[in-house]
């Protein structure tokens, strides 16, 4: 499939933007610039709250607080939340790769709303900027990025106002974001695609964005209501002028138990993605697929209170958030057999874009498992709140997401910029990467089931050694960034040519130049009608003759 | 595989580029669907508001000397003119659609003074009220609910009157284009439903 690049038999469209590097530094229009825009923000955003997880690490080092004080820790843990979810893992997966590629899957020019996607990327800066200056305009919020109250009600009140706003503002991008892919994928479809032969990324987007846009706004009103709180006087989620701070945690969970899909679903549509393209072989389960993201998207709108079990939950509203959360797992372990059934059989690439989705599979299963034990009452009772939770989430959002957002850099980066990153230094990336979090995250599993608590700077002596390999892992997590950062910068200025399709893909966005021109494609958009539709009978094998040998002989 | 390429550069492709509806310029008109998406987000900031107002109905006992009751006779007159104000608005689209502008414009400055006095309404219930924001926590509750809904009929007022000036130029909306005008509407029946669910849990429960 190699695409002839004729003279164009039309006229460019006569755009006021600016050319060249400058056009990712202005209000464009062009959703494979925003979409930059998004990712290279992101990272930026990445590399702060990745400094600020290295405090909480080295704090954390010695069971005394010697390297920051409590009140500094406090901040600290809390920008460090806020920036990964709202500024780093929310704008890139959705943002950032959603605008990239949803035009193209959709057969679209661009997405439906341009100027509302423009406006969308560039609250997000302000926003970050507000937020991270809240900790040098007398200090930033200290309560989590959960801002609980009373906590919140009771820490210095201009950096939790500066936070609110901050994340109002990010709120309302992320809406504006989710309209416009809804609308995108919904109503911009070129005739004959129909939904059934979308990519799978487009599903992921369309259930996330619905996602977006019931949850999110509820995030909004509750933070005004908590803003009033402070600034007002008023009483609603403060228990002292007769409020109630659960109303909040529910409101508050009712945005962000869905947060999660927000952040990972989208994770599952890009692995989704780059698994057929480098195993040889159509996504396993296309339909199956499809049902179990939308059941993901309705049951995670119903299990937001398994976040709540010690808030005083009465049993009957326990019971049915455990069911509930335990149901999720169903589609969610579909989506994983998909994946595995996608693998099996395949001429695989080891490549580091196959490799960090591997990478993924087998973290975020267990950061599953360990979310299934959690919707259990009397386990969750006893590890809330602890280091257990941590290593939770982290396996979800760090060894399940972030390692979907590299490996979509190292598959998509010669569409980006038309150039090849180097392989070896993304295999040195990954197997850092994998140690590196495996180190740090997974000690902590063991803290939390001892007791240690979170989000507190000192702990009791007898966790030191425990504590101390994990911040080696977050070490060597950091340092793992080197190799990306390089690989990134030398091929950018010296890698050899991609190509327009150098996997040999068949999804729409491979079937022209690399970086695609303004308008996508020269000429007519492709109607692709398979994405997914690899040859799979060449080379096969009955697998219940061969033995493990002739099965690793498959591999080019 | 079933993949159509971009390969052929024949002038039919072109043609067909032309008028494939993704072309230079022609786009769907998705704006009013973009409009009802973000209707269903801002209707789920209320519904965030109402979950929360009867939570605290069910679960925090009334503080000493506060009442549930409020004085009903404004807000039924307040709620009467808001509803009978959609319809007002209805039927200046009505005349548009009839090319008639001249009552089309008359309907719509109706329908703002309409929308205006019912924020004047109230304004009055607000001073002749018997507790203030911080009193307790439904007073909070009334203000911050009654105050976020207010802001929308605010805005939609203003709407209205933007749309009631843009509507004295001849051509600016015609009944096959009126984007402005058919989005100040929808937005205008949007916020007179919030009211009713909202009359309905603050007033009458």
């Amino acid at each position: 499939m190699t695409i002839a690049s004729p003279p164009s038999p039309s006229p460019q469209p006569l755009r006021l933007q600016p050319t060249g590097w400058l056009r990712y530094f202005s209000f464009s229009l062009d959703h494979k610039v925003i979409g930059l825009q998004y990712i290279v923000c992101g990272f930026l955003f990445y590399f702060v709250g990745g400094a600020l997880a290295g405090v909480i690490r080295t704090e954390l080092a010695t069971p005394i607080s010697d390297f920051v004080s409590r009140d500094t820790y406090n901040q600290v843990l809390t920008l460090h939340g806020t920036v990964m979810i709202f500024l780093w893992i929310v704008p890139v997966v959705n943002g950032g790769f959603g605008n990239y590629l949803i035009p193209f899957y959709v057969g679209a020019r661009d997405m439906a709303f341009p100027r509302l996607n423009a406006v969308a990327f560039w609250m997000i800066p302000p926003s970050g900027l507000l937020l991270i200056s809240s900790y040098f305009i007398g200090g930033a919020a200290q309560s989590g990025w959960t801002a609980y109250p009373p906590l919140s009600l009771t820490t210095p009140a201009m950096g939790q106002i500066l936070w609110i706003v901050s994340v109002l503002l990010l709120g309302g991008s992320s809406i504006f974001g989710g309209i416009n892919f809804i609308a995108t994928i919904l109503k911009f479809r070129q005739p004959g695609l129909k939904l059934m032969m979308l990519p799978m990324y487009c599903w992921a987007m369309l259930g996330t964005s619905i996602l977006v846009v019931l949850a999110t706004p509820v995030l909004a009103g509750t933070l005004i209501l908590l803003s009033l709180d402070i600034v007002a006087h008023t009483g609603f989620f403060n228990p002292a002028a007769g409020g109630n701070a659960v109303v909040y945690q529910h409101l508050f969970w009712f945005y962000s138990h869905p947060a999660v899909y927000i952040m990972v679903l989208p994770a599952f549509g890009l692995v989704s993605e780059i698994l057929p393209v480098h195993a040889r072989k159509p996504l396993f389960g296309y339909v199956t697929m499809v049902y179990s993201i939308m059941a993901i998207v309705i049951l995670g709108l119903v299990v937001w209170a398994h976040h709540m079990f010690t808030s005083g939950t009465p049993p009957w509203m326990r019971l049915f958030f455990t069911i509930a959360t335990a149901f999720i797992a169903v589609p969610t372990g579909i989506k994983f057999f998909n994946w595995i059934a996608t693998l099996w059989q395949g001429r695989l690439a080891l490549n580091s874009a196959m490799l960090f989705s591997c990478a993924f599979i087998l973290q975020f299963v267990f950061g599953g498992i360990t979310g299934v034990a959690l919707a259990q009452v009397p386990f969750d009772v006893h590890v809330h709140d602890t280091y257990f939770v941590v290593a939770h989430f982290h396996y979800i959002v760090y060894g399940g997401t972030v390692f979907v957002i590299f490996a979509s850099i190292y598959h998509w980066f010669p569409k980006f910029s038309g150039r090849m990153l180097n392989e070896d230094l993304g295999r040195l990336h990954l197997a850092l990467t994998f140690i590196g979090f495996n180190l740090c995250f997974a000690p902590q599993h063991w803290l939390g089931l001892n007791g240690m608590p979170r989000r507190v700077a000192e702990y009791d002596p007898q966790f030191s050694l425990i504590n101390q390999i994990s911040s080696v892992g977050a070490l060597l997590m950091a340092i793992s960034t080197l190799p990306f950062l390089i690989n990134v910068v030398m091929s950018l200025l010296q890698g050899p040519a991609a190509g327009p399709n150098p996997w040999r893909a068949l999804t729409p966005e491979w079937l022209t130049s690399s970086p695609p021109p303004v308008e996508n494609w020269i000429g007519a958009a492709p109607l692709v009608e398979e994405p997914y539709g690899y040859g799979s009978s060449e080379g096969r094998i009955d697998v219940n003759q061969a033995r493990g040998q002739d099965l690793w002989r498959q591999q080019p | 595989m079933t993949t159509t390429t971009p390969i052929d550069t024949d002038l039919q492709q072109q043609d067909d580029h032309e008028s494939d509806g993704h072309g230079h310029g022609e786009h769907p008109d998705l704006r009013m669907f973009g409009l009802a998406t973000f209707l269903v987000a801002d209707g789920m900031t209320f519904a965030g508001f109402f979950a929360a107002y009867l939570t605290y109905r069910a679960v925090n006992p009334l503080p000493p000397g506060a009442i549930y009751e409020l004085e009903l006779v404004l807000p039924v007159i307040n709620t009467a003119i808001l509803i009978a104000s959609s319809f007002t608005f209805h039927r200046a689209s009505k005349e548009l659609m009839r090319g008639a502008m001249g009552a089309c414009r008359g309907w719509l400055l109706l329908t703002a003074v309409m929308g205006l006095s019912f924020l004047g309404g109230q304004m009055v219930e607000y001073f002749e009220l018997p507790f203030g924001l911080t009193d307790n926590l439904y007073a909070s509750t009334f203000y911050a609910l009654t105050g976020f809904h207010g802001l929308h009929v605010t805005l939609g007022a203003l709407m209205i009157l933007i749309v009631w000036f843009q509507a004295r130029e001849p051509g600016r909306f015609t009944p096959s284009d009126h984007f402005g005008l058919a989005a100040a509407e929808l937005y205008w029946h949007f916020v007179d439903v919030i009211w009713v669910v909202l009359f309905g849990l603050l007033y009458l429960l």
